[in-house]
């Protein structure tokens, strides 16, 4: 049988790994999708993140809000506009606001999922079945955290392309749309958004381990989000200036505790402990 | 197939106490072999069969499960064994196919599609499939979970509590299908409360309560504890008759009920035409002859009983 050649049934088992990865993910996307809070989440906010900064800035060049003497940004920013005119970097600063808010998706989303799908598992006792299956806890929880992060990095990414070419529609300047499409911003949607999703799934596969009811584990979980929001805050209030220095430190720590963060949720995802320790 | 060596299973309570579950148990389940696991409430049934299918790890002891060793092969383990588990489990929101054809792509099966519909026809779930799992009844959802168990064609078979809430008829079904999947030869261990399920299934018997308190055939344990009796129906009783009956040198006991002789014997087959004669010989009429049968409930009371009882004589000394 298998055990007799070793190395060839291993070989064989990069293929099993991927089919039940993928098949997890299916299963997953059928069930998780059917929830309306879930669907809320994913849908609704890439929705509202990038048509309000549009209408936003849409509104501030018609009702000519630009033609001021830009005094409405915090004097720590103007470093960032550099030679533009004050209109500009009023806008630039606006988006910047936005940009923030746009960073909670990939820390908010897989929160949704993965908090209803751990969560819904325990309550209706499918997991020990799952687990009675050839498929390794590690391939299990590899398919729980894709399942949750892809939809919360693609939504993000959409979200962001769909901004920049509202953003050329609208005629936004040049320079304004630059200062989107930046080294600072891209680093942030493309290296820290997958990076936070990351963060998020086993954050909530850490809380869903304790707690019984979806919705609590969602809402424990979404702590991850403070950091973002005073970060929002201490821009508004002009103590930080948000550059692509910045989002590398970001992105470094990030990488950091990601791997804590999978040390933790892999540890406590172990067949034994869920069958007999989660509550 | 399925060998235990003190088999033990300690759980560590948060409060710091242990509670042992399973203790030193030492069993061996022969192939095609329909084995029954009797114990009350907590008795660790459902932690023995997750040990041999290897979900839990043992706290000490050895097993071999379909010649795979636990914790040396345990995906080896979990790819040839199947488990219906204490509750069934479905995704309530996903269809009873897509329900089963998840865990055939788990299992890894060659033919997905076609094992999925082998067992949904055969449990009769066929013209449901579309349905969502979480629209299906309780004996509904527990056929489509045997489904579940069966869809990689295990040869062994754990089968934790498979009639538990289901009616007569539902009931009925799922036993006359594991008369099947014994027919096919695999080896099925099944946990019940269903003492006359057992009785009708099991080729052997544990009974089983933290430890092993006894295994052995259901016709053995009735002749362990009672010994064989044959109950002879007659239309006016004599206590002169059931003390000439008492007086054949091959009858154990003879005891006189109403009108009824219960007569203890070895081999009823040669030693009732002997008896019979004997009473006609007296001028009794005889109504009805028929072998008495101990309800499987009496014997695992018995044994139940017999054990809790040694166990806490033990705690005193
Ligand atoms: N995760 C756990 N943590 C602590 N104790 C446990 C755990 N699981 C089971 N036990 C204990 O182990 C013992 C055996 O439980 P088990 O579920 O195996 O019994 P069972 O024979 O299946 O009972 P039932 O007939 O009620 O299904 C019980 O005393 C139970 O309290
Ligand atoms: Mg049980």
């Amino acid at each position: 049988m298998s055990a007799v050649h070793p190395t060839g049934s291993r070989r064989l088992d990069a293929a099993g790994t991927v089919s039940r990865i993928r098949t997890i993910i299916d299963k997953e996307w059928a069930e998780v999708f059917k929830n309306r809070v879930v669907l809320l989440t994913v849908g609704v906010m890439p929705l509202v993140f990038t048509i309000l900064p549009l209408v936003i800035l849409g509104t501030m060049r018609r009702s000519g809000a630009l033609s001021g003497s830009g005094t409405d940004v915090p004097a720590g920013f103007a470093g960032v506009c550099g030679a533009m005119s004050p209109g500009d970097c009023l806008q630039v600063y606006v988006v910047d606001q936005f940009m923030l808010m746009f960073m909670l998706m990939p820390l908010a989303i897989p929160v949704a999922i993965a908090a209803y799908s751990i969560v819904g598992e325990k309550t209706t006792r499918s997991l020990e079945p799952l687990l009675a299956t050839p498929i390794s806890t590690e391939e299990l929880l590899a398919g729980k955290a894709l399942a949750a992060a892809i939809p919360a990095v693609l939504a993000t990414w959409i979200a962001f392309l769909v901004f920049i070419i509202g953003t050329a529609i609208l005629g936004v300047p040049p320079a304004v749309r630059a200062a989107i499409a930046s080294p600072t911003w891209l680093i942030a949607i493309l290296v820290i958004g997958p990076l936070m999703a990351v963060l998020s799934v086993n954050v909530a596969v850490i809380v869903s381990s304790r707690v019984s009811d979806p919705r609590a584990a969602e809402q424990i979980s979404m702590v991850i989000i403070v950091p973002v929001l005073m970060v929002f805050f201490a821009q508004i209030a002009g103590f930080l200036v948000i550059n692509a220095r910045l989002m590398g430190l970001v992105a470094a720590g990030l990488v950091l505790l990601d791997l804590v963060f999978i040390y933790l949720g892999a540890r406590l995802f172990q067949r034994e402990t869920i069958l007999t320790r989660w509550k | 197939m399925i060998i235990t060596q003190g088999l033990t299973k300690e759980f560590r309570l948060r409060k710091g106490a242990l509670v042992t579950a399973v203790s030193g148990l030492t069993l061996e389940v022969k192939e095609g072999e329909v084995f029954g696991f009797l114990g009350p409430n907590g008795a660790g049934k459902t932690t023995t069969v997750r040990m041999l299918s290897s979900l839990i790890g043992p706290t000490a002891g050895k097993a071999w499960v379909n010649g795979y060793e636990l914790g040396v092969d345990d995906q080896a383990i979990r790819r040839s064994v199947g488990i219906l588990t204490e509750t069934p489990g479905m995704y309530e929101r996903l269809s009873a196919e897509r329900n089963l054809m998840i865990f055939s792509r788990l299992y890894g099966v060659a033919d997905p599609q076609g094992q999925v519909q082998k067992y949904l026809r055969m449990l009769g779930l066929w013209e449901r499939r579309f349905d969502e799992a979480g629209s299906f009844s309780k004996g509904m959802r527990q056929k489509l979970a045997i489904a579940r168990a069966l869809l990689h064609e295990p040869k062994v078979l754990f089968l934790d509590e498979p009639t538990s809430g289901l009616d007569p008829e539902a009931a009925k079904l799922v036993r006359d299908f594991i008369e099947e999947l014994k027919s096919e030869g695999r080896t099925i261990f099944l946990c019940t409360h269903n003492l006359d399920e057992a009785d009708r299934l099991c080729e052997r018997i544990a009974i089983f309560k933290t430890n092993l308190i006894t295994v052995d055939s259901p016709e053995n344990l009735r002749k362990r504890l009672y010994g064989r009796k044959v109950v002879f129906h007659l239309r006016a009783a004599s206590d002169a008759w059931a003390e000439a009956v008492r007086s054949l040198p091959f009858v154990k006991q003879a005891d006189l009920v109403d009108n009824k002789l219960v007569v203890g014997l070895d081999r009823p087959e040669e030693q009732n035409p002997e008896i019979v004669r004997c009473l006609v010989g007296l001028g009794a009429d005889i109504q009805f002859v028929g072998e008495l049968r101990h309800s499987l409930e009496d014997i695992y009371l018995q044994m139940i009983h017999a054990a809790e009882a040694a166990a806490s004589q033990e705690v005193r000394a």
